[in-house]
């Protein structure tokens, strides 16, 4: 094929390409995704049975407001990411602010305790599957958002892969909440920090393969 | 690129054709092959059309087509296992010497410029772009000189600033 005849043939019928189409479609993969986890989450492990009395407590919305704020940072440089020309900037910066500030407070909370709680603290009641469950609860988010990247444009591969990894470990992290009845910050600084590394990790081999185009 | 975003398909057209010649350019200068360069500039601009939605209009848009180039680029290397040797990073290379056409760094420019205040566009388009003295421009404006160098000077360090803050 010529390439004057390509060019005439993607240019006729030219349709208004949407604005904020990157936002728009990382979203969507997100609503699917979250919606997914969340049933998977209710049907498989239940929300916590304290849900109500939970609530009263910080530290219930601490866990939340973890995770949610690493998503948000995260999604920002997915958005960011996706695009051919795209630097990370200050987003990648502010993604290590919700890390640094849990690791402070769970230093804090670990030194004031008495030395016979400690192991309680870091081991908590469900070490043992709190990170699988929130990498198995990720993996419908990531799976929607490598979805959605393959149609966009990222040309950083390892780098936007693992933001998709990191951004689908903070959804699952956040829906693993409802579940989890851990309360202490030691645990959530080890345990649902290493879930969310699992998935960027994963993303990040992951990346450099799947999201080819 | 602008208007091309919002359906028009005339300016597209002009846009493709006038980024087939870089394009072009580009890969015959890194693979040698004619056909091979073709093969990768039609396999680009299809790249480009489907993913034209993810170009920011608050961003240059020679940087969203020489990272595309580049990627396409990198790609191809990746699947004929072939290594680049050549720097691949500079966006120079692309829309800097050959063809001689400015036009779209000029349109970059021109964006840029009228982000400043409509006294300091004017003194850097005299001094900077017409190439004016600084002692013509002063008499132009009624200014003194050293009010001209600093004016300049000031404007272009904002659009130094911004320009930075979009990395």
């Amino acid at each position: 094929m010529k390439t004057d005849d390509l060019i005439s043939a993607l240019s006729t019928d030219l349709e208004r390409a949407p604005r904020h189409a990157v936002g728009f479609r990382l979203s969507i993969a997100l609503a699917v995704g979250i919606a997914v986890s969340f049933v998977a989450m209710w049907l498989w492990l239940g929300p916590r049975p304290d849900m109500m009395p939970a609530m009263a407590t910080p530290m219930f919305w601490m866990k939340l407001v973890y995770a949610l704020s690493i998503a948000a940072f995260g999604f920002g440089l997915a958005d960011r990411l996706a695009r051919p020309d795209g630097q990370g900037g200050v987003w990648r910066t502010l993604l290590f602010l919700p890390l640094a500030f849990m690791i402070v407070m769970a230093l804090y909370r670990y030194v004031q305790a008495p030395p016979e709680q400690h192991m309680a603290m870091l081991l908590g009641g469900s070490w043992t599957v709190c990170a699988r469950n929130i990498v198995l609860l990720s993996l419908p988010v990531f799976a929607a958002l490598f979805w959605s990247l393959r149609d966009l444009a990222p040309t950083r591969l390892t780098a936007a892969g693992a933001t998709a990894g990191v951004l689908a470990g903070a959804v699952g992290t956040f829906i693993y909440a409802f579940h989890c009845t851990e309360s202490a910050a030691p645990f959530v600084a080890i345990w649902y920090t290493l879930g969310m590394a699992v998935m960027g990790a994963l993303g990040a081999v992951l990346g450099r393969f799947l999201l080819r185009w | 690129m602008v208007r091309s975003l919002a359906g028009d398909g005339a300016a597209y057209a002009g846009l493709l054709r006038k980024l087939q010649t870089h394009l072009r350019a580009y890969y015959l200068r890194r693979l040698g092959r004619a056909a091979d360069a073709e093969d990768l500039l039609q396999e680009t601009l299809i790249a480009m059309h489907s993913r034209r939605a993810t170009y920011d209009p608050s961003r240059p848009f020679t940087a969203w087509v020489h990272a595309i180039a580049r990627y396409k680029l990198i790609d191809h290397f990746r699947r004929t296992k072939r290594r680049a040797e050549d720097p691949l990073d500079d966006p120079d290379i692309l829309f800097g010497s050959e063809e001689a056409n400015a036009a779209e760094a000029h349109l970059d420019v021109e964006r840029l410029l009228h982000r400043l205040p409509a006294k300091t566009q004017k003194l850097i388009r005299d001094v900077r772009i017409d190439g004016l003295s600084t002692a013509e421009a002063a008499a132009k404006h009624g200014l003194s000189e050293s009010a001209v160098k600093v004016g300049v000077h000031r404007g272009l360090k904002t659009l130094a600033g911004q320009v930075g803050d979009d990395t």
